[in-house]
Formats: structure tokens, C-alpha cells, sequence
């Protein structure tokens, strides 16, 4: 669905990614793991479009999509969520979600200024999708609450529920799990294996290990910038590289 | 209309009030000084749109209230053209250079915007005041005609008065559709993470430039209804004090607020001309209240009043079968919350 | 010929101004992410300080400045400890906009206490020294020399002691700032003093060429501002360059292309370059 190739970002003489080749599977849980600093969030950053690389070539099912805004990005159906939630803590869940569904609608300002016909169809057709997203992640009952009374874990599913409001093929999940205590930790997996199941295409950076053993079906090792390993869980908990770079020398130390 | 004040009543009562006080007094002292609350307050409201609902602080706006009034001015004074024509080319003028200097000055983030528009605000005011040959300068410009409609002349403060609260009054309007809206909740979004917006589609870049417009545009209608009611200018009306004190307004009633602009520009005025003798005295005063505003009410009057109100109302309990109830309320208190300033 | 060299000096003079100023807002900048609108006002309140030390007091030049630099450092103290010290965890919009508070409330007060008139402070040093056939006036040269011995010491400050290159650490570098382990607020404390007592020596040099009066701060606090955006904000070796070229270009301009709208120039630079380059001329690329 998504691949990369020699996908590179340098800042000024750091390498922060260097020469990629990767590729997300339609339907699959992918998941990027790596010590602090190997380049994942770098990596996200190139692929939803925050980023322009420096050179490489990042191609969206099958179209080049290497240079193009964020923005466009996210029309095309990549949604991300950030590792501080950037929520709007002083307004409301509601308020927060109803944003998450105007890249799909037209109205400008002149059809908000008169309530053309359109401008209120497609009003309501945000919040309808806002309630359902919110449904969708299990936090109906928080849509009235404002953002910043809610617990940290509420704030990560309610990310979630605005970057599905995007209608989103592949959803970018940037350490979901940080913060939150081990049972919130195994809720927040049932939501991604959900959304899994109704047929979402994710990719994930995080540092539970465990998590990711049991939810991904691939996993990529990056280490300083460079992928060191590609495979199935089973796979990366038995490669030696990885087991020295990252798990240093325990297999299956949690990280975290 | 759900907007703050939230019972139905006070905004048409507002009206009502405000479409009667010419009957009730002559006295064009007291017409005067509501007709300058009003034309700030539409300047004002602009540069809330910009700083307070997409949040990009502009100082610029002193110098697009200059511009459109001395585009009215300079029309109808020089090119003898109609009040009408006039005014619809000072907002057209101010609207295009607004977005060509959106253009550029957009791409700037957080504090280098600021310093930019404070630049591009002295450089208006420094053209209006050295381009003698076109503004006269100094010496001011004098001897714009009387505005007229067909033959309706503007003649008296009443109906000048009558003329500049339509404009208010159409302008409020705009921006309370606007602000309730899914282009102001765009324009919310940008203040609140930029990153976050254009994660999730929204051309960042595009609404800002939108919200700009749409401010300098409010800007430079003041200001041509300025020159049209004064009918003599000189270059100090584009002067950066003016951006200063129109801040001063914006946050004493309320940044990102509907109805703050209003307030604080009453307010304070009125509180100038009470403090008169103390002409001297003035930013004396207002310079530490703007200190001790960002330090103790940052979101000014109104934000501060529907703080109180919100917490009075999470008090009660949340019914959530009437699912119309539930969107109602998501819309107030959205804009509830909105008296948060961020960079 | 003699013209352009003769432009060239007061360029040198006006830039070592601009640059003294500049330093401080672009210290303070990347101590505190806080564009001080009302540094210029600290500008002018050092140039009335040194001016009525000197008319009223009887001080000579010298302590004159002493006097006033210490002054400056006072209230330079005095306004971070009371307005942006408590804003410090405030969004960033916040300070900058009681900055301009503090701005307005300078000018008022100084038009109040001392009046619009323009006053003239007489130089001590009103000789003229022949340089390579050209005339230059004794006080330029103080000028020029003293900003250089100015910035060469705060440059010793901030490679020599450990609270300077603290400083100058966390106005480069805001990351890992802390490491050293002195206190965040000792630094901005600092910072402000410094930041402040620059702007009064640098007014106070430059009493004697320019004139004295409430409104002086503005104009050089923008230009100033100009300055630190070109030379990327938080950045030292930027605002003592953006200074040099801002001050050259201006007393070139002027002398060459029309005086009027000399005061244009800096700002029609700045439009000019942040239209190529949205994050100044020397930034590096954000990561």
C-alpha cells in the first residue's frame, strides 16, 4: 500500500534517516521500533508529508507521492496521530473531532456566511461523523466533556477517533501507548486490532514491546537512522542484530 | 443565536437600544463618540479574527485602517468618485494587499509574524506620510466631500451614525457566522496545532491567508468609514499607536471572543474620555492594565464572563439522549473555550 | 570619494548603535522566546538618564554612563522579576504583548516627566580627528571604539564565566541548557541586566550625535528587531552583522538615493529578505 524507497532526511549533517526501503501491506498491522532517536517519528514525519525528504522516494499506492503537503497527504487517506496529542484542551471532545471530517468537505466562507444548503449538509455530516468515530474508539460519553478534564488515556483514543474522522486508509499511530498504565495499554491494543478488523491499514511506533509482539504482523528495527531488521515478530525477536543493537541482549526486554 | 450573551433577547434588545439612542438624544457629543466605538470596533473585530480565532498576532492593522481610509479619501477628494465606489474599492484595496502580504508574511511562524506585520504597518504608515504628492503628507488631507448615496447625503452624525452601525452590524454578523462555523473551527484549529491541521487535511496556509483577508478587509472598511465621517485625515491615523491600542481594546474585552471586540473598545474608550483632562495620563494607565490583563484576565471581559458561565453550567448534569442537545451545547462551548491565547 | 568613506564612518557609528541594541533583544529572545517591544524604551530611558546626570547633576561624561548603565540594570532587573518572570510559563503571545504594556507605559511616562522637546546633549569631545584626509568628529570614534570594547567583553563574559556561557548556550541552543545546572530564572535575571545595561551605554554613546527625546526608543527598537529577524532570533554573531550591514546600508542609501526614505529601507530589507528566506538570513534548518 505505502512504500519507500532509499527514503532519506538529513538536518543540516545529521542523518536522521538514512536510505529506507520499506513498504506497508494492505490490511496489516506494521509496526517501527528502534532506541530513542533511530529516526521513527523522523520517519512518520516524511511519510505524512511534515516532512520533505532529502532524497528517496515515497510512493502511495503506486502513486509518487514524495513531495507532496501534508495536507494532500491526508486527503489521499494517510491520518496520523502525534505523541503529545496536540488536542485543544479548552474545548470540547466534540469540538475537538467535528475539524476531522472538513478535509472531506467544500463549503468556504461565503456559504458559512449565508447556511447555504451545502454548508449545513455538510456541517452535519461532520458532526455525525465525529459521534461515530467517537463511538468507534468506546468514548461516547466523553463528547461533552472538555479535553482537558479527561484522562490521559481518553486524550490518546480521542487522537485516534480524530484521525479516523479523516477517512483514512492508513492510519499512522505515533507511540499510542506512552504514558499509559499496563491495563489502558491492552484496551488501546483491542482498539487497534479493531480497527484492524474493520479493515484499516496501520502502522505503529512504539516502544511496548510486548504490545507490539502480540498486535503487529510485521515489524521494522531502525537504529540510528538505518533499518537493521524487517520480519515477522517471531523473526525479530530471534535476529541477532537486533537483539544487540536494540534489546541488548535480552530478547524480549521490555524497553520501556 | 446561541452566541454569549446567550439569552435570545439581549442581542435584538442591544439593537433596539443602539437603533434608538439618536431619537432619544441629540446630542452629538455622546453620537460622536458611539460612532468612533463603532468604527473601531469593526477594526478591531478584524484584528481578532487574525490574532484571537487563527491566532497569528498582526500589528499591521493600523497601518490597513489607514490605507482603506485614505484609498476613500484620496477617491473621492481627487478622483471625485462616488462614497459608494469609493468604499467598495478602499475594502477591495486593503483586501488585495492584504493577501499579497499574506502571502509572504504567512509562511512566518509565531513570533517572526508579528515582527513582520509591525514592519509592514510602520512601512504603510511611512509611505501615507512621505508620499506627499498623492497623501499631502503631514499637512493632512483635506476636503473630502459629504458621502452620498443616490441622493441621500450623509450630512447630519445621525444618519452618519446610522450608516456605521449598519456596517457593524453587518460586520458582527459575518464574523459570528464565520466563528460558528466549520471555517472558524478551521481557523481555531490552526491556533491551537498547526501540525496537527494540516495532519488532518486542512491547507493551513490557504485559511490563514482566508482569516487575514477577511481582517484587513475589516480594517480598511473602518478606516473608509473613518475618513468618510471625519473628512479630513492626516498620516497618524495609520500610526503603530493605533495597532497598540486597538490590542489594548481587543484584550480588555476579550480576544477570540464574538462580542470582546465591542466591549473593550467601548469600555476603554469611554474610559479615555472620562480620563481626558488626564490626556497625558492615558497610556500611563493602559500600559500597566495591558501588563496586569495578559497577568490576571487573559481572555479579558468576555472570556473571563464565560468561564463563569461554563463552569455554572458543568455543574449540571450532562443529558445525552437528545442528541440535539448535545450538538448545541458542543457548539457553545467550543466557542466558550474560545478565549484561549496561544502563540 | 571622501563622501562614500565619510558614510562609511557613520554607517560604522550607526551600526555599532543598532548592534549594541540588537544584542539585547536577541539575548533576551533566546533566553526567554520573548520579543521585548520595549527594549528601545530601555534605549531611551539610558539616553535621559546619562542627559540629566550630566545638565543637572554635574557628572561628567563618563560616570554619566556609569551611572546610567547601572541604572538600566536595575530596572532592567526590576521589569523581569515583575512582568515577564510571572508570564514565563504563559503562551508565548502573552509576554509579548505585556512587553508593549511596558512600552507604552515608558514613553507616557518619560513625555510626561520630561516633555516631547528634543534636547541636545553637548559632547565633551567635540574635536575632530584627520584620519587619512578624512575629518572625524572625537565622538564618533568613542563611538565605534567603545561598542567594539563593549562586545568584545561580553563576549569574554560568555566564553569566560560560567553563568555567560550558560547564557549563551541557552540563547543558541535551548537544549540541554540546563546541564550545567544554574538557575533558569538567575540566567533570564541576569539576562534582562545585561540585555538592559547594553541599551543604556549604547543610547548614552550616542546622546551626543543624536538628540535626546521620548520617542527616540521606537524607531531604533524596530530597526533593531529587523536586525535580529535577518540575523536569525537568539542568535549573538547575527545581530552584531545584521547591525554593521543595517547601519552601512542606511548611511549609504541615504546619502545616495534619497534621505526621505531612509527610515524605508530597513524595513523594505527585511520584507525583501524574509519573502526569499522565511526564517532569516543565518538560521539553520529547525529539526
Amino acid at each position: 500500500m505505502l512504500k519507500t524507497e532509499k527514503l532519506t532526511k538529513s538536518f543540516g549533517g545529521n542523518i536522521a534517516v538514512n536510505a529506507v526501503d520499506f513498504q506497508i501491506n494492505q490490511g496489516e498491522i506494521t509496526a517501527i521500533i528502534g532506541p530513542n532517536g533511530a529516526g521513527k517519528t523522523t520517519f512518520f514525519n516524511l511519510i505524512s508529508g511534515l516532512h520533505r525528504p532529502t532524497s528517496g522516494k515515497i510512493f502511495l499506492e503506486g502513486e509518487d507521492v514524495t513531495n507532496k503537503p501534508s495536507y494532500e497527504i491526508a486527503k489521499m487517506g494517510i491520518a496520523r496521530t502525534f505523541q503529545t496529542t496536540k488536542l485543544f484542551a479548552e474545548a470540547t471532545v466534540m469540538d475537538n473531532l467535528i475539524i476531522g471530517h472538513r478535509l472531506r468537505t467544500k463549503s468556504g466562507f461565503w456559504s458559512a456566511v449565508i447556511r447555504s444548503k451545502r454548508y449545513r449538509k455538510e456541517e452535519s455530516e461532520c458532526r455525525e461523523k465525529a459521534l461515530q468515530v467517537l463511538e468507534f474508539v468506546g468514548a461516547s460519553e466523553l463528547a461533552n466533556r472538555p479535553v482537558a478534564s479527561i484522562s490521559q488515556e481518553e486524550q490518546k483514543r480521542v487522537a485516534i477517533a480524530l484521525a479516523l474522522a479523516t477517512d483514512p486508509k492508513l492510519v499512522l499511530l505515533d507511540e499510542p501507548a506512552a504514558g499509559i498504565n499496563a491495563d489502558e495499554t491492552s484496551g488501546l491494543a483491542e482498539l487497534i486490532k479493531k480497527m484492524k478488523q474493520a479493515g484499516l491499514t496501520i502502522c505503529i511506533i512504539e516502544h511496548k514491546m510486548q504490545m507490539i509482539m502480540n498486535l503487529a504482523d510485521r515489524i521494522m528495527v531502525l537504529n540510528q537512522g538505518t533499518k537493521i531488521a524487517e520480519g515477522t515478530p517471531a523473526e525479530i525477536s530471534r535476529n541477532e542484530t537486533v537483539i544487540e543493537a536494540y534489546l541488548g541482549g535480552t530478547p524480549h526486554a521490555q524497553a520501556h | 443565536m446561541r452566541s454569549f450573551p446567550a439569552s435570545k433577547w439581549v442581542v435584538p434588545a442591544l439593537l433596539l437600544v443602539a437603533l434608538a439612542i439618536p431619537l432619544l438624544t441629540d446630542n452629538s457629543y455622546y453620537l460622536n463618540m458611539l460612532i468612533m466605538i463603532f468604527i473601531w470596533t469593526i477594526a478591531v473585530s478584524g484584528m481578532n479574527m487574525i490574532a484571537g480565532y487563527a491566532g497569528q498576532l498582526s500589528l499591521a492593522h493600523a497601518g490597513f485602517f489607514g490605507m482603506g481610509a485614505y484609498t476613500l479619501g484620496l477617491l473621492m477628494a481627487k478622483a471625485q468618485m462616488s462614497f459608494l465606489v469609493s468604499l467598495v474599492m478602499a475594502v477591495a484595496l486593503t483586501g488585495i494587499v492584504g493577501a499579497v502580504v499574506g502571502m509572504i508574511s504567512l509562511r512566518l511562524k509565531g513570533h517572526y509574524f508579528a515582527i513582520f506585520s509591525l514592519c509592514m504597518g510602520v512601512i504603510i504608515s511611512l509611505v501615507i506620510e512621505k508620499w506627499e504628492s498623492l497623501t499631502e503628507g503631514v499637512r493632512g488631507l483635506l476636503g473630502i466631500p459629504i458621502p452620498k448615496i443616490g441622493s441621500f447625503e450623509f450630512s447630519t452624525v445621525t444618519s452618519q451614525y446610522y450608516l456605521i452601525l449598519f456596517f457593524l452590524v453587518l460586520a458582527m454578523f459575518v464574523n459570528r457566522q464565520i466563528v460558528q462555523s466549520l471555517v472558524g473551527r478551521t481557523f481555531i484549529s490552526i491556533r491551537n496545532s498547526e501540525e496537527l491541521a494540516e495532519a488532518l487535511g486542512i491547507n493551513v496556509m490557504q485559511s490563514k491567508i482566508l482569516a487575514f483577508v477577511h481582517s484587513t478587509v475589516l480594517a480598511g472598511l473602518a478606516g473608509a468609514l473613518y475618513a468618510g465621517y471625519l473628512r479630513f485625515l492626516g498620516p497618524e491615523v495609520a500610526s503603530i499607536e493605533h495597532a497598540f491600542e486597538m490590542l489594548l481594546y481587543l484584550l480588555v474585552g476579550g480576544i477570540s471572543t464574538l462580542w470582546g471586540p465591542l466591549v473593550g473598545t467601548a469600555l476603554v474608550m469611554a474610559m479615555m474620555q472620562l480620563l481626558q483632562s488626564w490626556q497625558d495620563y492615558r497610556m500611563i494607565i493602559f500600559g500597566p492594565i495591558l501588563v496586569l490583563i495578559v497577568m490576571f484576565l487573559p481572555h479579558g471581559i468576555m472570556g473571563a464572563l464565560a468561564r463563569l458561565k461554563m463552569k455554572r453550567q458543568s455543574v449540571l448534569p450532562e443529558t445525552i439522549d437528545n442528541e440535539n442537545r448535545v450538538i448545541e451545547k458542543g457548539t457553545t462551548d467550543r466557542r466558550l473555550a474560545g478565549g484561549e491565547i496561544d502563540a | 570619494m571622501e563622501l562614500f568613506f565619510q558614510q562609511i564612518v557613520n554607517g560604522l557609528v550607526l551600526g555599532s548603535i543598532y548592534s549594541l541594541v540588537a544584542l539585547g533583544i536577541t539575548l533576551i529572545y533566546g533566553i526567554m522566546q520573548l520579543p521585548n517591544f520595549a527594549h528601545g524604551h530601555l534605549y531611551m530611558l539610558g539616553a535621559y538618564v546619562t542627559f540629566f546626570m550630566i545638565t543637572h547633576y554635574g557628572l561628567s561624561y563618563w560616570p554619566a554612563i556609569l551611572f546610567s548603565v547601572a541604572a538600566l540594570v536595575v530596572i532592567g532587573m526590576l521589569l523581569e522579576r515583575l512582568v515577564f518572570r510571572p508570564l514565563h510559563h504563559a503562551p508565548h503571545i502573552n509576554s509579548m504583548i505585556a512587553s508593549i504594556g511596558v512600552m507604552l507605559f515608558i514613553e507616557a511616562t518619560a513625555r510626561k516627566m520630561w516633555g516631547s522637546d528634543y534636547r541636545r546633549l553637548d559632547s565633551p569631545y567635540d574635536g575632530v580627528i584627520d584620519l587619512f584626509g578624512l575629518t572625524i568628529t572625537e565622538q564618533r570614534i568613542i563611538v565605534i571604539l567603545s561598542a567594539i570594547a563593549l562586545m568584545i567583553g561580553l563576549n569574554l563574559f560568555l566564553k569566560r564565566t560560567v553563568i555567560g556561557s550558560t547564557i549563551e548556550a541557552m540563547a543558541q541552543n535551548r537544549e540541554g541548557a540546563f546541564l550545567v545546572g544554574i538557575n533558569a530564572n538567575k540566567v533570564s535575571l541576569m539576562t534582562f541586566a545585561i540585555a538592559s545595561g547594553l541599551a543604556a551605554a549604547a543610547a548614552s554613546l550616542a546622546a551626543p550625535i543624536n538628540l535626546v527625546y521620548p520617542s527616540m526608543g521606537a524607531m531604533v527598537n524596530l530597526k533593531a528587531f529587523v536586525i535580529i529577524v535577518l540575523g536569525g532570533m537568539g542568535s549573538i554573531p547575527g545581530a552584531v552583522l545584521g547591525g554593521y550591514i543595517l547601519g552601512l546600508a542606511e548611511s549609504i542609501s541615504g546619502t545616495y538615493i534619497n534621505s526621505e526614505y531612509k527610515d524605508l529601507a530597513a524595513f523594505a530589507l527585511l520584507v525583501f529578505i524574509l519573502t526569499v528566506r522565511p526564517t532569516g538570513l543565518f538560521a539553520k534548518e529547525a529539526r
